[in-house]
C-alpha cells in the first residue's frame, strides 16, 4: 500500500472511531443500551425455574397470587437493569431460601444417593445371575461326548442312556 | 420338569442381613416421624426463651445509631416482633395501628418494636412503609447470625404474626392474625411492662 | 337425628370388623371352623351396614344437612345434584369412608369365592382385610367424624360427635361449597379410580400374609390373586391417566404431571405393581423368586399405605395435601405396624420359600424380566428420594429444599428409555432360552425399519438427540411388538385354515394375557409417543393485548376478538369468557374461548383454558386471572402441546388392552386345559 492509502486509511478509521463514540454517548443510546422492558416471555423464561417461596409446590410463572406478580416484576425490574440469569437466581436464593431452586443446592447428594442404591441393585442381579446361570448342553458337546464314548464299551443300557441325554435338552 | 433342581440352601436370611434391613428401616420410620412431628407442632409457644440473633435494618432506619440489633442488647426492655409482607392484605388492617403503638411506647425506651418483612420485594415493601409511615425499626426477615430466616426460627405459618417477648427474653404472647385494635396491642404491652 | 343413626351405623361396623378378627385368630388357632365361619360372615355383614352409613352421608349432602361439619365444608346450595354427591370423596372423613366401603367391597368379593381347597388362608385373608378395614373405620369413629353436628357453646360454634351439655345446634344457612378445582368431570372420577386401584392391592397382600403365615408358600396364593392384581393395576393406571387429564384441563399450568409429592405417592405403588405383574410370571412359568414375589406385593400395600398417608399428613408440603389433623400420627403407627410385621413374617419364612432357580441364558424372557424389575426398582428408588430429601435436608441441615421436576426428568429418563428398550426384545425371546443369534436374528428387521423411521424423523420434524432416541424406542418397540402379533396370527392362519382377521381374534382369545399384554405395550408407547411431544417440543408465550391485536406462537396466530362477563346466580358463579381467533400460517382456523370462573361460595377462580386439539398438537389458550382481562387488554398464556393427544388416545388403548387380558377364560377351555394338564402329568408320571 502507498503512503497517501495508508494515511487516508487511517484518518478514516480515526473519524469512524469518533463518530461511533459520539453516537454511543447521546441519549438515543443509552436508551437502546438499556433495551426494551422484558417481555413476559424473558420474564416466565427465568420464572419456570424458579418456585413460589410461600405457596406450595408452585411454579413462579403460573402461580397466581398478589406475591408472585411481585416477584414476577422483580424478575422483569432485574432483567432491565441487565442482570444475568444466574444473577437474579442467585438473589433468590440469598433473599428468599434454597427452596425457590427446583432443584437442591447440594447436587452431589441428591444424585448420588439413588445412583449408589441403584448400583447396589444391580450388583445383587449380578450375582444373582451367577448363581442361576447353568450352562445349557448345546449340540456340539453333546457330540462331543459321544464321540469320546463311542469308542471303548457298547453297553446297551449305556448306549440307551446317551441317547436320552441327546434328546434332552 | 425333571428333578434335578440343586437344593435350595434352606438357611433363613443370614443375621447380618436383617440387621442391615431393620436399621434402615427403623431409620426410615424414624425420619417420617420426626417429619410428621414438625408439621404437626406449631409456632414458638409462650414460656420459651428466645435465642438470641442479629437483625439487620433496613436503609433510613435506625436503631440506637446502629443498622443492627441483637436481640441479647435488648434485654431488660419488652420486644415485640412483627412479621408482616407488603402482598398481605389482613398485614395493613394492623399497620396503622402497630405505628400508633410504637408512637405510644417509644419514649418511654423500654419498648422496642420490631418489624420483619417476610419473604418481600425491596420495591413493593419500601412502598407499603412509606403509605403507613412506619418508623419502628425494619428490616429483611433474616438472622444474619445464623443466616437463617427469623420465620423459620419462629416457626411462623403465615402472617401478620406478632409475638411478644419480655424483659427476660421469654415469649409470653403470639398473636396469629392482625390486631383488630390499638387496645389489643396496649393489653399485652402493659402486661409485660408490669 | 339421621346424623347420629348414621354414626350408629358406622360404630357398629367397627365392632364387627374388630369381631371378625378376633373370631378368626382364635377360630384358627384352636380349629373352631365355626368361629372362622362366623367371622367371614361377619365380614360379609360390613359392606350393607356401610352402604347404608355412606347412603346417609349421601342422603345429607344431598338436603343440605348443614348442621353437619363435613356436609357445610364441602358442599352449598348453589352445586348440582351429582356434585353434592360426589363430594362424598371430597373431604377428608368422606374419602375415609369411601375408602372403607370399597375395601368391604372387595373383602366380600373374595369371601364369596368358594375356599374348599384353600381353608387355611380364609382365616388369614379375614385377619388382613378387617385390620385394615378397622383401622379406616377407626379414623372416622374416634378422629374424623363425617357425621360431627355443629354446637353452638360458650366457646362459640364447634363439631361434636355427642351432643355438649349446653350445646344447642347450629345450622348454617349455606355451605362453603366443594373446591371450584374438584368439580371437573375428570376430578369427579379421578379419586374413586385412585381409590379402587389402592384397596384392590389389600387384596394380594392379604393372601401373601395368609400364605406365609399358614406356611403354605408355594403358587397358590399367587394364583388366587392374579386377577385380583390385574384389575388393581388397571384402576391405579386409569386413576393416574384421568389424575394427568384433569391437570391439564383444569389446574391451567399447560402440564398434565407436575412430579408432585403427592403425584409421585401415587406413581409408586404403580411402579411396584407392574413390577408386581412381570415377576409373578416367571414364578408361575419358571417357579422362581418366591422371594421378590412377596417382597414385591408387601412394598405395593405399604407404598398404598404411605401415598393416602402423606397426602393428609402435611409431612410434604404439595398442593394436593388434605389439611392437617391428628390421623398423621395415627397412620404413621398403622404404617409401622404393617411394615414390621410383614417384614418379620417374611424373615420368618424365608428358607421356606424354596425355589427351583435355574436360568440357562442371560437373555431369555425371566432374565430380561429380571432386569424390567430391577428398572422400575430403580424408578422408585429415585422418586422415593426425591419425595424424602427434602425431609432429610430439613432434619439434617435445617435447609427447606425443593426436588422438583429436572430431577426427577434427569434421574428417570435413562431408566424409562432403558426400559422401551426391553420392551422391544422381551417379546422376541423365549422363556428359558434365548441366544443372542436366535434374538438377532428375530430383531433385525424391526431396528432397521426403526432407524428408517427415525432418519425420516430427522429429516423432517427434529434433529434433537433425545427425542430421536425416544422415537427409534418407540418405533422398534411397537414393530417388535406388531411383529410377534402377526407371527402368531400368521402360524395360526396356516395351521388353522382361518382368514388373517379371525386368526388375529381367535388367537387373541385363546391368551389373552399375551396379547392383551402386547397391546398394553403398544398402548404405553402411543402414550410414550404424546409425553416425548409435550415435554421436548412444547412451546409457549404470554402476552397482554387490546381487543383486536394478536399474539403469535409457533406458526399460529391468535387475534383477541372479544371478551363477555356475565353472572350465573343459581350456580353461584361468574364466568369472564375471552374469545379469541385462530390462524395457522395465515389460514383462518376457528375460534378458541378461555375462561375464568370465579365461584362466590368459595371465592376462588378456575381458569378453564380453551383447547384446540388435533393428533398432530394441542393449541392451548388460557386467560390469567392475576392480571385485569377487559377489552382495553386481556393477559393471555398460550401453549402449543405437540402430539399430546397421543398419550390421551394410548390411555383408551391402554384400557382395552388390560380388559382382554383380564378378561376371563371360558369355563370350557379352563376345563380343557386342566385335563391337558392332568394328561401330560400321567404321562410323564409314566416315564
Amino acid at each position: 500500500m502507498s503512503n497517501n492509502h495508508l494515511r487516508i486509511t487511517n484518518y478514516g478509521l480515526l473519524l469512524a472511531i469518533l463518530t461511533a463514540f459520539i453516537f454511543a454517548l447521546s441519549p438515543q443510546a443509552l436508551a437502546l443500551a438499556q433495551g426494551p422492558t422484558p417481555t413476559d416471555d424473558e420474564v416466565n423464561r427465568i420464572a419456570k425455574q424458579l418456585y413460589c417461596p410461600v405457596c406450595e409446590s408452585t411454579p413462579l410463572d403460573v402461580c397466581p397470587t398478589e406475591a408472585c406478580r411481585q416477584w414476577r416484576e422483580l424478575i422483569r425490574t432485574m432483567l432491565a437493569e441487565g442482570k444475568s440469569e444466574a444473577e437474579i437466581k442467585q438473589y433468590f436464593v440469598e433473599h428468599y431460601g434454597a427452596r425457590v431452586l427446583a432443584e437442591p443446592p447440594n447436587r452431589l447428594v441428591t444424585y448420588l444417593v439413588p445412583a449408589v442404591v441403584i448400583l447396589l441393585g444391580a450388583f445383587m442381579l449380578f450375582r444373582g445371575f451367577q448363581m442361576w446361570l447353568k450352562p445349557s448342553i448345546t449340540e456340539a458337546d453333546v457330540k462331543k461326548s459321544a464321540k469320546r464314548e463311542a469308542k471303548p464299551v457298547q453297553d446297551p443300557y449305556i448306549a440307551k442312556l446317551e441317547e436320552e441325554l441327546k434328546n434332552r435338552k | 420338569m425333571t428333578d434335578t433342581s440343586i437344593p435350595a440352601a434352606r438357611r433363613g436370611v443370614p443375621i447380618w442381613v436383617q440387621i442391615i434391613i431393620w436399621v434402615f428401616l427403623v431409620g426410615l420410620l424414624g425420619i417420617v416421624a420426626v417429619g410428621l412431628k414438625r408439621a404437626q407442632e406449631g409456632t414458638v409457644q409462650p414460656g420459651a426463651a428466645i435465642k438470641d440473633f442479629t437483625f439487620e435494618l433496613f436503609e433510613g432506619y435506625k436503631y440506637n445509631g446502629q443498622s443492627q440489633i441483637k436481640l441479647s442488647d435488648l434485654r431488660g426492655k419488652v420486644v415485640v416482633i412483627n412479621f408482616w409482607a407488603s402482598w398481605c392484605k389482613p398485614c395493613e388492617q394492623e399497620a396503622a395501628d402497630l405505628q400508633a403503638a410504637w408512637k405510644e411506647y417509644e419514649p418511654t425506651g423500654k419498648v422496642v418494636f420490631i418489624g420483619a418483612d417476610y419473604v418481600d420485594t425491596p420495591k413493593e415493601a419500601d412502598v407499603y412503609l412509606k403509605k403507613f409511615g412506619i418508623t419502628f425499626p425494619n428490616g429483611e426477615d433474616r438472622d444474619v447470625a445464623r443466616g437463617r430466616p427469623l420465620s423459620q426460627y419462629f416457626r411462623i405459618k403465615g402472617v401478620p404474626e406478632t409475638y411478644f417477648i419480655d424483659r427476660d427474653g421469654v415469649l409470653q404472647y403470639v398473636q396469629v392474625g392482625p390486631f383488630t385494635s390499638i387496645e389489643q396491642i396496649r393489653v399485652q404491652v402493659d402486661k409485660l411492662l408490669k | 337425628m339421621i346424623a347420629n343413626f348414621g354414626y350408629g351405623v358406622l360404630f357398629i361396623t367397627f365392632l364387627v370388623t374388630l369381631y371378625s378378627v378376633f373370631a378368626a385368630i382364635y377360630g384358627d388357632r384352636r380349629q373352631v371352623p365355626a368361629l372362622v365361619e362366623s367371622a367371614r360372615r361377619a365380614m360379609l355383614l360390613t359392606w350393607p351396614l356401610l352402604t347404608l352409613t355412606a347412603g346417609v352421608l349421601i342422603y345429607l349432602l344431598v338436603n343440605n344437612h348443614y348442621e353437619v361439619q363435613f356436609v357445610y365444608e364441602v358442599t352449598s346450595r348453589s352445586m348440582p345434584t351429582y356434585l353434592k354427591i360426589t363430594a362424598w370423596w371430597g373431604g377428608q372423613a368422606g374419602s375415609l369412608l369411601f375408602w372403607s366401603w370399597l375395601m368391604s367391597a372387595f373383602a366380600s368379593l373374595v369371601t364369596l369365592r368358594k375356599w374348599d381347597r384353600d381353608r387355611e388362608f380364609l382365616p388369614w385373608v379375614i385377619v388382613v382385610a378387617c385390620i385394615t378395614m378397622a383401622f379406616f373405620i377407626g379414623m372416622n369413629v374416634f378422629f374424623e367424624n363425617p357425621f360431627a353436628q355443629l354446637y353452638q357453646t360458650f366457646d362459640g360454634v364447634n363439631a361434636y360427635t355427642l351432643k355438649p351439655a349446653d350445646g344447642i345446634l347450629f345450622t348454617p344457612q349455606d355451605g362453603r361449597g366443594l373446591n371450584p378445582l374438584l368439580r371437573h368431570p375428570g376430578m369427579v372420577i379421578h379419586p374413586p379410580m385412585l381409590y379402587l386401584g389402592f384397596v384392590s392391592f389389600v387384596i394380594p397382600y392379604a393372601f401373601a400374609i395368609a400364605a406365609l403365615i399358614t406356611g403354605r408358600t408355594d403358587d397358590r396364593w399367587i394364583r388366587l390373586t392374579r386377577r385380583w392384581t390385574l384389575w388393581a393395576w388397571l384402576f391405579l393406571s386409569f386413576g393416574l391417566v384421568l389424575g394427568g387429564r384433569w391437570a391439564y384441563d383444569v389446574l391451567g399450568w399447560g402440564g398434565y404431571w407436575g412430579w408432585d409429592p403427592v403425584e409421585i405417592a401415587a406413581f409408586m405403588p404403580w411402579l411396584t405393581g407392574t413390577a408386581f405383574l412381570h415377576s409373578v410370571m416367571i414364578q408361575e412359568k419358571r417357579g422362581m423368586l418366591k422371594h421378590w414375589n412377596m417382597l414385591l406385593v408387601i412394598l405395593t400395600y405399604d407404598l398404598v399405605i404411605f401415598g393416602t398417608f402423606l397426602t393428609r399428613s402435611g409431612v410434604l408440603s404439595s398442593v394436593h395435601a388434605f389439611a392437617q389433623s391428628a390421623i398423621g400420627p395415627l397412620f404413621f403407627a398403622f404404617i409401622g405396624f404393617t411394615l414390621i410385621t410383614s417384614v418379620a413374617l417374611i424373615f420368618y419364612r424365608w428358607s421356606s420359600l424354596k425355589s427351583e432357580t435355574e436360568m440357562t441364558s442371560l437373555l431369555s424372557r425371566e432374565a430380561l424380566f429380571l432386569l424390567n424389575n430391577l428398572l422400575f426398582m430403580s424408578i422408585l428408588v429415585v422418586c422415593f428420594w426425591g419425595v424424602i430429601f427434602p425431609l432429610i435436608s430439613e432434619l439434617f441441615t435445617g435447609q427447606k429444599v425443593t426436588v422438583g421436576p429436572p430431577f426427577y426428568e434427569r434421574a428417570t429418563s435413562p431408566l424409562f428409555a432403558t426400559l422401551m428398550m426391553l420392551m422391544g426384545v422381551a417379546p422376541l425371546s423365549a422363556w428359558g432360552h434365548s441366544t443372542v443369534k436366535t434374538l438377532g436374528r428375530a430383531i433385525w428387521k424391526p431396528i432397521l425399519v426403526a432407524l428408517v423411521v427415525t432418519a425420516v424423523l430427522f429429516a423432517t420434524y427434529t434433529q434433537k438427540i433425545g427425542a430421536l432416541i425416544g422415537f427409534f424406542l418407540v418405533a422398534l418397540v411397537i414393530l417388535v411388538t406388531l411383529y410377534e402379533y402377526w407371527r402368531g396370527a400368521y402360524a395360526r392362519q396356516r395351521s388353522q385354515g382361518e382368514n388373517i382377521l379371525s386368526a388375529f381374534w381367535n388367537l387373541t382369545g385363546r391368551n389373552r394375557r399375551r396379547y392383551g399384554g402386547y397391546i398394553i405395550h403398544i398402548s404405553m408407547m402411543l402414550m410414550a409417543i404424546g409425553i416425548l411431544g409435550i415435554e421436548i417440543f412444547q412451546v409457549e408465550t404470554q402476552g397482554t393485548v387490546e381487543q383486536g391485536e394478536s399474539l403469535s406462537v409457533s406458526n399460529y396466530e391468535l387475534r383477541y376478538k372479544e371478551i363477555a362477563q356475565w353472572d350465573d346466580l343459581p350456580s353461584g358463579v361468574n364466568y369472564r369468557r375471552a374469545v379469541l381467533e385462530v390462524y395457522q400460517d395465515g389460514e383462518y382456523l376457528g375460534q378458541i374461548a378461555p375462561r375464568i370462573d370465579y365461584y362466590y361460595d368459595s371465592q376462588q377462580n378456575m381458569t378453564i383454558p380453551g383447547q384446540r386439539s388435533t393428533l398432530k398438537d394441542d393449541l392451548y389458550v388460557l386467560l390469567v386471572d392475576w392480571e385485569p382481562a377487559t377489552a382495553a387488554g386481556a393477559t393471555f398464556k398460550v401453549f402449543v402441546n405437540p402430539l399430546v393427544n397421543w398419550l390421551w388416545l394410548g390411555s383408551f388403548l391402554f384400557l382395552a388392552g388390560v380388559i382382554i387380558a383380564a378378561w376371563p377364560e371360558k369355563e370350557a377351555e379352563r376345563v380343557a386345559v386342566k385335563a391337558k394338564a392332568r394328561v401330560q402329568q400321567q404321562t410323564s408320571a409314566a416315564d
